[in-house]
């Protein structure tokens, strides 16, 4: 008896999608809200894992127990001298900064005080605009560098002020296209710098230029390390730009302050302290405060927005599909209610009636299930070759968007199905 | 109280209500029809003919009374429990036949099998003795729409013999048809009776219903007359 059942079963499933067979183009049609809705489920949900799994690792690139304090030009008030030709604008983090972070603040484990300047650096006849970015040793490790060659600044760099630079690989290519870079001289201003090794970038995020920072509109990772005493020592302070019609210099001592704590949990109560004690010695706000960690929460609350949202439009288009099936199963009760009649007569009970019905509304919305999935796991493909966007197609997502197209074909089923094991067998045999 | 009764109708009652009417469709119909026997119904429409077709076939329950099939109670089953009795003891014959488009003829000869979990694979050559006993043996995979009327009713028949029932219950089966076919198919009828089936068959056509042993005459949800017909040399000696 045990064996019966499942052959029977079969039978029925076979008998169903024989049935649907016989109206191929109705089958289909009815089909096409499941399939679209499972499709966008999973197409949707794969394109939003991809943005928000490359918006957090670029974020956590930044280091989750990171804070980065930044030096921002206040607004100009009217003592900033604009009528004026020329004035100097002094603002932003110093060197005292960073020393008291480092000293003051609890939990704190490195500080790594960093200085940028935008200058043409030349090699030869070849001269490129770049950053250069006068930093300590600690930055290849905090900043996610890799070495592609030679060495990273040292210690001895920093404390006797070396003339030596570390390149980005790309920027070296460029710069050196004939030569091996290790060991050559690059020019800045009047000061040469040797090259003593090449760094790789592995984070998208870092080679996107900074908004308002004084990179902005450079190429992107036109990048030259130098030991940051040296940085001081040839540069000073105070940075010249120079546009047309005005002259306007800039004193900065750090751009940047990365505050590395040493866990994450430190980093919720650090982020007061620091803003208490920077706003004692800065009279304007000329720092901003960037937080991966909260960048991370935010992106996470982002993403589960982003979810619900989906959730919501896939809901929505997955009811519309099941209610189409049951418009056309309602359709095909009244189209066979003779049929009904007829399996009554012949012995079947009310549940061999359900079942029979049941089986070819979840064949329908289980079959376009399937081919939404197909459909759905396809697209993210396309959508990563031609729109160069990262998708992620979770494996829950495909069970769920599926999970859900069969429960909708129960769900929206059962009241076709009752409705026709329900008909009154004699009223059903009369039926024209 | 003849133990071979197939059929015993003890004070069958049926009321309908239409609207604030009560129409009384059956009014105490008292009936036995013995194993083996060929039987007509008969009467104007309104008779409560077909009335009593259903209840003879168990697709519905009379307001009050007995009905016996077989020796059992079968007036107060459940759905569940009549349907399986439908399916177990009783062949339809329908007028407009009334097979399942999308089944071949064996798989529609094989339907009252499949709703007591007998598998077609298991049961088909039973199936496919049936279909030769009509003479459709060599249709065995055509759908009813490639048949004329005639073959689908053989099917039917075929069908109807597929659960070995109690007796066959025929509702106008020649209505369809015109009268060569017609007689083909009664010619069917008469042999399976012969064979030893219990036939009821409901008509309007006397002439149909001298082939039967017996006829029944139904007015006004009651049985008129109930007369028994010499039985006639058989046509195929």
């Amino acid at each position: 008896m045990n064996l019966k059942i499942p052959a029977r079963h079969l039978r029925t499933i076979q008998l169903g999608v024989k049935s649907l067979m016989l109206h191929k183009m109705r089958s289909v049609l009815t089909m096409l809200g499941i399939i679209f809705g499972v499709c966008s489920v999973i197409a949707m949900l794969a394109i939003g894992e991809g943005a928000s799994y490359e918006a957090q690792q670029a974020i956590k690139k930044l280091g989750s127990a990171n804070i980065i304090i930044r030096s921002v030009k206040p607004p100009e008030g009217n003592k900033s001298g604009t009528s004026m030709r020329s004035s100097v604008i002094e603002y932003g983090l110093t060197y005292a900064d960073a020393g008291r972070l480092k000293t003051t603040l609890p939990g704190v484990r490195r500080v790594l005080p960093i200085r940028i300047m935008v200058e043409n650096i030349r090699f030869n006849r070849i001269a490129l605009q770049g950053q250069i970015i006068g930093t300590h040793p600690l930055y290849m490790e905090m900043s996610g560098l890799s070495l592609a060659s030679g060495r990273f600044l040292t210690d001895t760099d920093e404390t006797h002020q070396k003339n030596v630079c570390v390149l980005t690989a790309s920027f070296a290519d460029r710069l050196f296209p004939y030569q091996e870079p290790l060991g050559e001289s690059v020019r800045v201003e009047a000061d040469y710098y040797r090259v003593v090794g090449l760094v790789r970038e592995t984070s998208t995020m870092q080679k996107r230029p900074q908004s308002g920072g004084p990179n902005e509109g450079q190429a992107l990772d036109n990048n030259l390390y130098i030991p940051l005493s040296t940085a001081r020592a040839r540069f000073g302070e105070t940075l010249f730009k120079r546009s047309p019609g005005s002259f306007s210099a800039e004193k900065v001592e750090l751009h940047q302050i990365t505050v590395q704590m040493t866990d994450t949990d430190a980093v919720e109560s650090a982020v007061p302290q620091i803003e208490t004690l920077l706003t004692r010695f800065h009279d304007k706000k000329d720092y901003e405060m960037i937080v991966p960690l909260q960048l991370l929460r935010q992106a996470e609350q982002t993403k589960r927005i982003f979810n619900i949202v989906l959730g919501s439009i896939a809901a929505i288009s997955l009811i519309v599909g099941g209610i189409g099936i049951m418009n056309i199963m309602l359709a095909t009760v009244t189209e066979r209610t003779r049929e009904i009649g007829v399996r009554r007569a012949l012995g079947a009970k009310k549940k061999d009636i359900i079942t029979q019905f049941l089986v070819e509304t979840v064949v329908l919305s289980v079959g376009g299930g399937l081919i939404g999935v197909i459909i759905g796991v396809i697209v993210p493909f396309i959508v990563e070759a031609t729109a160069g966007m990262k998708t992620i197609i979770t494996f829950s997502s495909l069970v769920l968007s599926f999970g859900i197209s069969g429960l909708i074909g129960v769900i929206f089923g059962l009241y076709p199905a009752s409705r026709a094991a329900d008909l009154d067998p004699i009223e059903a045999l009369r039926h024209e | 109280m003849n133990p071979q009764a197939i059929i015993r109708l003890v004070g069958i009652e049926k009321t309908y209500q239409l609207g604030d009417v009560e129409v009384r469709a059956l009014r105490g119909v008292n009936l036995e029809v013995q194993e083996g026997s060929f039987v007509a119904i008969m009467g104007p429409s309104g008779s409560g003919k077909s009335t009593m077709l259903n209840l003879l076939g168990c697709l519905d329950r009379p307001t009050r009374g007995e009905y016996y099939l077989g020796g059992e109670d079968v007036s107060k089953l459940d759905d569940d429990a009549i349907s399986t009795v439908r399916g177990k003891r009783l062949g339809f014959v329908f007028q407009s036949y009334n097979l399942i488009h999308e089944l071949t003829v064996i798989e529609n000869i094989h339907v009252p099998l499949f709703y007591q979990g007998k598998d077609l694979s298991k049961t088909y050559d039973h199936c496919k003795k049936l279909a030769e006993l009509v003479g459709l043996g060599d249709r065995l995979d055509h759908r009813p729409k490639q048949l004329s009327g005639g073959q689908q009713q053989r099917v039917a028949i075929a069908r109807s013999l597929v659960n070995d029932p109690l007796m066959i219950l025929a509702d106008e089966p020649t209505g369809n048809l015109d009268s060569k076919t017609g007689e083909e198919i009664l010619a069917i009828f008469d042999q399976l009776n012969l064979d030893g089936k219990t036939i009821v068959l409901v008509t309007h056509g006397g002439e149909v219903a001298e082939r039967a042993h017996r006829v029944i005459h139904m007015k006004d949800g009651l049985v008129d007359r109930d007369v028994i017909n010499s039985r006639e040399p058989v046509l195929n000696s």
